[in-house]
């Protein structure tokens, strides 16, 4: 798939001697219920245009409305990216004619964006963990214990809120192209970086801690693949050392964090190769294909298009006072680092689950509660590091998506402690508890999944077990300790699983 | 009862205290226009069946009591520029020929929820651009008053079809003195709102952060009743208009009385030196005159930054337009030119034929000061120049409550006159855009003749959010001075 990664021993030698400066434009989409600037859904799917209106299909004399909380957003992501918020914004019309763009012109933030001069700092472990990776990489962590890591910091050149556009569909068959308007007028922000990282590492981890900053807000889920996060990279390569940079392109159709390193490498590579062989590096727009894992040019710097920007006359000025401010930043929540931290010294759980677990708000949420009501801090943990992930992947579900509540994963956990079930029923309810989140005590109950704690019943089957397995009693009371491992299963087997082995093992002892 | 010869507020009063109805005033009004409109041509539709059935319908609910406002009933026509869902809007542009909209304008809205009846929708400069209805993919509007005239622009068809009794009153939008202008060479009232009182929502864009809707009518008073039904948003619906600000004051018509004692009018020099028709001059200064004899205090001055006027208009306009006429792309609606081999030839094919030839060259001009390398050059320039202008106003009006001048430096030109000369044409918005520029409420009232019979009217300009000490002083001057009617209406 990524035969674009190859090169001569020549050329990665070449590579050595230079370094690439990169620069990202992340689009984001917020996850506002109503679009920018109208009251049409920003759900997904639909009848195509079913969630249109002339304002967002760009009618003659509609106009314009901005919707409150994609101010509330971006905001608030630019506090958590240590901006400076511009008190005095305004929009801007960006002018092209192109059928997905229903107006002829896109709503955004040229001259006074919303936000400016901000950094997020990234962290880059020492050592690169080794082996493959897989196209989840997304989703997964490296399987690293030990966190020897550095900071840096990667500054944001401005942020600011523009509108998205329509989807164009080409009919092969009927021999035209039709229009979709549904996403047209879906709230995004740009974020804008300085050319502060050199590798596809640093990108990643920017782009990791950037989505973990607009998860942990609420303010959209970042996907990749869904497009809910888009990025373009600017890189350009130098010779390692130098103080001026080189004529950069930019990348774009990156659907994935894995096709993100492999287009840099590739451009970084194509970059080095044209300068070693005494060439110049054009100034243009390159598009990635993934699939043959190379790119093409798309529009050079003298093809790039005059936007014939100019202030928006039908939105009035945004103006950000001191309470607007404050009430923002009070509301802000208590960020994945931050509550890493506080984790580290409140709980006696490993500093890898809490890596894990602080990564989702929703998986730090429901760990704290549960701990609150009387769960042990561990075994909530090995919950959710276990089963909540493995069930997540397994249905392609985001951990922000997590249905149970952690007073039925408390329960759940009360249950297995208190040995009403055993732990092999206990996965059995937690599947179910994570799908529809109910009541385990109740389900337990209704379902008769209680552990045969009654010790009656497993004296009885106990009895039977050694009754008609002869030969393996006798192997037992000859001191073959394997034959007890055998007994304890047939009980088990017996009681339909419905048993703690602990029990049976000591049960069986008894009886032998 | 002669029906026509009622202004909206007297036609009002006769439909509420059951004199006349609804219905039989909308009947005369479509009578009026099958006897007159084949000479003027103020409608680009007339909807003949809908206006009755409306009015049965007004007629019905005044006779409930759910309609009991000053307009109910009264027929109107409203410029084709503002969207009516049902009816089509083509904003006098065969791009727009066949377009229906689904929705109408919110200022429309108002009137309808306040029981006025739509009779059609008025003829006009294509997309608002031009000074005299002749730019109309539907032919010219001609003057009533003066048929070898035009009616002035862009709402010639609804000054005209108020000056030649086609309607009770009308709707128009003011970018640059497209009411003002008009009314006064069609010897009708006619008023632009400040920026922000009127919604734009619906009201087919050119020059959006220029324009206002706002009403053309007989009297002062109509003009201040409308105004007042059609402002601001429906209470408790969504903002539809980000411009649109919450006012307090918009109860127009309790400012009528006719008093003008104390009232401080200054008269620009400015607007009195070179170009301005001596006729035209005399028509206005003579009105100074009836303000000064009934106790205003009347005095001259130099407000500063005219010249700036015209040309910062054009320039912002322009670009503006050049952006909002975008969407006329043959995509979505419209019009589309067929047989195109790619996605940019279609687009150029129907812009080449969807519109005309101002239309065109204010696009180019538009696009051109936006573009790369001018921007700084034309369009920061002219809104620094807008910025001055504003603020010779504001200090105009810490010493006057109405600035009184010319609406236009001549009465109405002759049928094919004007278009030869766009740089002319364009020279003759002098007095009105200023007010554009800055926002401000400004009034025409008719105030004699240019000798030759021909209309002229008088402008008035207040502070921003001054429409009451507007409309205070045009009341009182009417009063005072007596009407100026139509020469035509008057020798029927």
């Amino acid at each position: 798939m990524c035969e674009g990664n190859e090169g001569s021993k020549a050329a990665e030698k070449a590579v050595e001697g230079y370094e690439a400066v990169i620069g990202l434009e992340v689009h984001v989409e917020l996850a506002t219920r109503t679009k920018i600037f109208c009251g049409c859904s920003t759900a997904f799917g639909g009848r195509p245009n079913a969630h249109t209106c002339p304002v967002c299909t760009g009618m003659p004399g509609a106009l314009p409305v901005l919707n409150r909380k994609v101010l509330e957003y971006a905001v608030a992501v630019g506090l958590a990216a240590n901006c400076t918020i511009t008190r005095f914004s305004r929009f801007d019309r960006k002018n092209y004619f192109y059928p997905d763009n229903p107006q002829s012109y896109q709503i955004s933030q040229l001259y006074l964006p919303i936000c400016r001069d901000g950094y997020i700092e990234i962290e880059l472990e020492r050592e690169l963990p080794s082996g493959g990776e897989s196209d989840s990489a997304e989703e997964t962590f490296p399987a690293e214990k030990s966190w020897n890591s550095a900071q840096k910091r990667i500054r944001i050149h401005e942020i600011h809120m523009e509108e998205d556009a329509g989807k164009l569909t080409h009919d092969e068959q009927g021999g035209c192209t039709l229009v979709d308007y549904n996403r047209a007028g879906v709230p995004l922000i740009e974020i804008v970086t300085q050319p502060d990282m050199g590798s596809a590492r640093e990108v990643v981890a920017f782009l990791e801690k950037l989505r973990l900053i607009i998860r942990y807000l609420g303010a959209g889920d970042c996907r990749l693949q869904e497009g809910s996060m888009r990025v373009d990279v600017n890189l350009s390569v130098r010779p390692r050392g130098a103080r001026e940079m080189g004529t950069r392109t930019e990348m774009k159709n990156l659907g994935s964090f894995h096709g993100i390193e492999m287009a840099i490498e590739s451009e970084r590579n194509r970059q080095t190769a044209i300068l070693e062989s005494g060439g110049a590096v054009i100034q243009e727009t390159r598009r990635w294909d993934e699939e043959k894992g190379i790119s093409h040019p798309m529009r050079s710097k003298e093809e790039a298009r005059d936007y014939r920007y100019f202030p928006e006359p039908d939105l009035v000025p945004v103006v950000i006072g001191e309470d607007y401010l404050e009430r923002i930043r009070a509301a802000q929540p208590e960020m994945a680092w931050e509550k890493r931290q506080r984790f580290l010294e409140e709980y006696p759980i490993p500093e890898y689950d809490i890596r894990i677990i602080t990564a989702s708000r929703r998986m730090s949420d429901i760990f704290e509660a549960a701990v609150v009501l009387g769960s042990p801090p561990k075994k909530v943990s090995n919950w959710l590091m276990g089963e909540t992930l493995r069930l997540l992947k397994e249905k392609g579900q985001d951990s922000e998506e997590i249905r149970f509540s952690p007073e039925n994963l408390a329960k759940l956990i009360a249950l297995v402690e208190n040995r009403v079930i055993s732990t092999t029923v206990a996965k059995e309810v937690f599947a179910v508890l994570f799908e529809e989140d109910m009541d385990p005590v109740e389900y337990v109950e209704k379902n008769e999944l209680k552990t045969a704690g009654n010790q009656v019943i497993l004296r009885r089957v106990a009895e039977e077990v050694i009754a008609s397995n002869h030969k393996s009693a006798e192997d037992y009371r000859g001191g073959k300790d394997r034959a007890l491992g055998y007994l304890v299963g047939q009980v088990m087997k017996a009681l339909k699983g419905k048993a703690d082995p602990v029990q049976v093992k000591e049960q069986l002892k008894e009886l032998l | 009862m002669d029906l026509l010869s009622l202004s909206a507020v007297e036609l009002g009063k006769a439909i509420r205290e059951g004199s006349t109805t609804a219905v039989e005033a909308t009947e005369a009004v479509l009578a009026r226009i099958e006897a007159v409109e084949d000479r003027f041509h103020c409608y680009v539709t007339v909807d003949r069946a809908g206006a009755l059935d409306k009015a049965r319908i007004v007629q019905r609910k005044i006779e409930e009591g759910q309609l009991n406002g000053p307009l109910a009933g009264v027929p109107m026509a409203v410029k084709d520029n503002l969207c009516t869902a049902g009816m089509r809007t083509t904003c006098g542009s065969r791009m727009l020929d066949a377009f229906v909209p689904g929705y109408t304008a919110e200022a429309v809205e108002n009137l309808e929820r306040a029981g006025a009846v739509l009779i059609g929708k008025t003829n006009m400069d294509e997309f608002a651009m031009g000074s005299t209805t002749e730019t109309s993919f539907y032919g010219p509007t001609l003057n009533p008053c003066s048929p070898g005239h035009v009616p002035g622009g862009s709402s010639g068809g609804s000054a005209a079809a108020v000056a030649a009794g086609e309607c009770f009153f009308a709707l128009g939008s003011d970018t640059g003195g497209s009411i003002r202008q008009p009314a006064s060479h069609c010897g009708v009232v006619g008023l632009k709102p400040t920026f922000g009182t009127v919604s734009r929502y619906g009201l087919v864009a050119y020059g959006s952060s220029l324009e206002q809707a706002g009403p053309l009518g007989r009297t002062v008073e109509d003009c201040a009743a409308v105004l007042e039904a059609m402002s601001g948003g429906e209470t408790g619906q969504r903002r539809k208009d980000s411009t649109l600000v919450s006012r307090e004051d918009m109860d127009f018509t309790s400012a009528l009385r006719p008093e003008v004692k104390n009232l401080r009018i200054g008269i620009p020099r400015d607007y009195f030196g070179e170009g301005l028709d001596r006729r035209v001059k005399e028509a206005v200064l003579g009105a100074a005159e009836v303000f000064r004899k009934n106790g205003a205090l009347v005095e001259e001055f130099d407000l500063g930054f005219t010249e700036y006027a015209v040309p910062a208009y054009y320039v912002i306009a322009s670009a503006e337009a050049s952006s909002n006429l975008g969407r006329f792309d043959g995509v979505k609606y419209g019009f589309r030119a067929e047989q195109a081999r790619d996605l940019q030839q279609m687009y150029r094919q129907t812009r080449s034929r969807g519109f005309g030839t101002e239309v065109k060259r204010r696009i180019l001009l538009g696009s051109f000061v936006l573009s790369a390398g001018y921007y700084d050059a034309c369009y920061l320039k002219a809104l620094r120049a807008r910025a001055m202008i504003k603020t010779a106003f504001d200090r105009a009006f810490e010493r006057y409550d109405c600035i009184l001048g010319p609406v236009a430096p001549t009465a109405a030109p002759r049928v094919g006159e004007g278009l030869s000369d766009p740089v002319r044409m364009y020279l003759g918005d002098i007095y009105t855009v200023s007010a554009n520029l800055a926002g401000l409420p400004g009034i025409c009232v008719p105030c004699g003749t240019d000798g030759c019979g021909l209309p002229v009217g008088l402008q008035l300009v207040a502070a921003c959010f001054q429409e009451k000490k507007l409309l205070r002083s045009a009341y009182a001057y009417e009063c005072l001075k007596g009407a100026g009617k139509c020469p035509e209406e008057k020798n029927p």
